[in-house]
């Protein structure tokens, strides 16, 4: 197990050497990375400061190298259109982000997960043909065009929820519901097709041959085994949070990590995007291994190899 | 059963559960979607009443034809550049599949070739594509988009690149399970036996018994394709402004929703029914001719 968790750490410490690799040739791929930090206003005293500010006289590793050093100490430089450094603002946009993430993960969990159970025991009937179009339409949707026509309906024309920004619980509705769909809607289909399987087992067959109630077969013998498959997608919501955040934000112009992303493109920021790029690696990571732990917890069979 | 089982009765509704029948046991209006998208994707020129990139101040925001002040001439209504939203969607329809079909084309190629190959040799090959394979599972491809986006600029070019490296890695996975059990069938160790190269073999022989799989993971891939693309062009970090792509088109539209709703909802709700159908098509496909594939798929 030990041996299990250093290769995995090794592993997530390759990967986000890798992204900076990848960010920090981007920054030097298009030239002279005094074009990406400087606009054509700037003076020639400018540039030769920029220059030797970058390092450019150096060779090209020393610069990686200097950089990355800078990085792990959280030192982005400056924002180009915020002129103030990417960590601040990440640590004053954060907030926003992760409570707005956490609500719509609640909910994609607690309508996923039973909604997925009750289609599959009821297999066939109304009430699996309702979770299933539920999870067909989160899954066929645009996010982006989803929110749009929430605002359209709930803000606009019957006036029940705030059209944007953060405010109150209320404002929090919409933007929650739209980023939790997808998730709930492949979670639901998970937890399904895995309840499915495991309700078909011979050791379900006996426990109802046995006389014990429906309740308990369903959610202590199936439920718990069922669960391991829900469990792994886990991550790769989180991750999926990482794109539907910036897009919820977007419409909703949400003021989180986001909505700081999108400000980055559109000023073609770049320490900007680089430092949020570095950050939402590290979540992204810190999250896979967090799926790894509780899987351990769920499924003793990985325990052993 | 017997045929004494049953008594004869009239069977007034015949046709129709005949019908229904069909109609539930293969996939009919994701299959009409299909046809339907492909040909309007390829006839558009001839197709769209109007130029889509031409519009005019006194047609601008003309609601579509089932509304109060809809006008026959523009079905879809006019955005707010006047420029006719049939037509638009028409071209969009177009863009999305172009995209899908190269993407899924050398992606499909790409992840092909990596999986078989690192199926049927195995070690170290193996190892590095499938941690390659990892690496690019724990990359946000979303926010490596938008970076790339920052320092090059948009370009359709660039997106199809973007997306082929990050769409290779599902195919070459399913492969190669696929490859590590071809290896070991009697085939392959005759020609192996008879002197056949690596080469050959992986391309004669193990090649025609992954095709089925690598056209079912392809059907499962083109809905999500298309949203990636209208996601990344809605946000600005995929196709330019000047091409009228569905995601664009939303994101044009977004400005007006409070006094031209159409002009974000109509586009939306192409990709939502395309996406809808491809989906199905998939889900059909894989069940109907390989649904072990469910869990890796």
């Amino acid at each position: 197990m030990v041996k299990f968790f250093v290769r995995r750490i090794s592993f997530a410490a390759l990967v986000l050497l890798l992204i900076s690799i990848f960010v920090f040739s981007l920054s030097r791929a298009s030239g002279d990375p005094r074009n990406v930090y400087l606009d054509e206003y700037a003076t020639d005293e400018m540039y030769e400061a920029w220059g030797v500010k970058l390092g450019l006289d150096k060779p090209l590793y020393i610069q990686y190298l200097t950089w990355l050093g800078d990085v792990v100490r959280a030192d982005f430089g400056e924002s180009l259109y915020h002129n103030r450094p990417p960590y601040d603002l990440i640590k004053e946009r954060l907030p926003a982000t992760i409570s707005l993430a956490a609500i719509a993960f609640c909910w994609a969990l607690l309508v996923g997960i039973p909604l997925g159970v009750l289609s599959a025991v009821k297999r066939g009937t109304f009430a699996d043909y309702f979770a299933r179009g539920f999870a067909l339409l989160g899954q066929a949707m645009p996010v982006f065009w989803v929110a749009l026509m929430a605002i359209l309906i709930f803000a606009v024309e019957l006036g029940w929820l705030p059209t944007s920004r953060r405010g109150g619980l209320n404002s929090y509705i919409m933007p929650a519901l739209c980023l939790g769909w997808l998730p709930a809607a492949a979670l639901l289909r998970i937890t399904r097709g895995s309840m499915l399987e495991i309700l078909d087992g011979e050791f379900i067959k006996l426990a109802r041959a046995k006389g014990v109630s429906p309740t308990v077969v369903i959610w202590k013998h199936a439920f718990r085994n069922a669960l391991i498959a829900p469990v792994t997608l886990a991550a790769i919501i989180i991750a999926s949070f990482l794109t539907g955040t910036v897009v919820i934000e977007a419409v909703f112009a949400w003021p989180g990590l986001g909505g700081l992303s999108i400000d980055a493109i559109k000023n073609n920021d770049f320490p900007m995007m680089a430092a949020i790029i570095l950050m939402f690696g590290v979540f992204y990571l810190l999250a896979n291994m967090l799926v790894d732990l509780l899987y351990m917890v769920l499924d003793p069979r990985v325990r052993v190899e | 059963m017997a045929k004494t089982d049953k008594l004869p009765r009239r069977d007034y509704f015949a046709p129709l559960e005949k019908g229904w029948y069909y109609f539930r046991k293969y996939p009919i209006i994701p299959v009409s979607v299909f046809f339907l998208l492909v040909f309007v994707a390829v006839f558009a020129p001839m197709l769209a009443p109007f130029d889509p990139a031409q519009g005019s101040i006194r047609t601008r925001h003309i609601p579509p034809i089932w509304l109060e002040g809809g006008s026959a001439q523009h079905f879809f209504g006019t955005d707010s550049l006047g420029r006719d939203m049939l037509s638009r969607v028409m071209y969009g329809a177009r863009i999305a599949l172009m995209v899908a079909v190269s993407v899924l084309f050398a992606g499909g190629i790409l992840g092909t070739i990596i999986g078989m190959f690192a199926g049927y040799l195995g070690g170290l090959v193996d190892e590095i594509a499938m941690r390659t394979v990892d690496l690019l599972l724990a990359m946000p491809f979303l926010l490596v988009a938008l970076t790339v986006v920052i320092v090059f600029g948009q370009s359709l070019t660039q997106m199809i690149i973007l997306l082929i490296l990050f769409s290779w890695d599902n195919f070459a996975r399913v492969v190669r399970a696929e490859s590590l059990r071809i290896r070991n069938d009697a085939y392959v160790d005759a020609a192996r036996v008879a002197g056949a190269s690596d080469i050959r073999i992986v391309f004669r022989h193990i090649l025609p018994g992954v095709f089925g799989v690598v056209l079912i993971v392809a059907s499962l891939r083109v809905g999500q394709l298309i949203l990636i693309e209208a996601t990344l062009s809605f946000l600005g970090a995929g196709l330019p402004k000047s091409v009228p792509a569905w995601g664009v088109m939303v994101a044009d539209g977004q400005d007006w929703i409070t006094t031209a709703w159409w002009v974000a909802a109509v586009p939306g709700f192409m990709i939502f029914v395309v996406v809808m159908s491809f989906n199905f098509l998939g889900d059909w496909l894989r069940d109907y001719f390989d649904p072990r594939l469910r869990q890796r798929a």
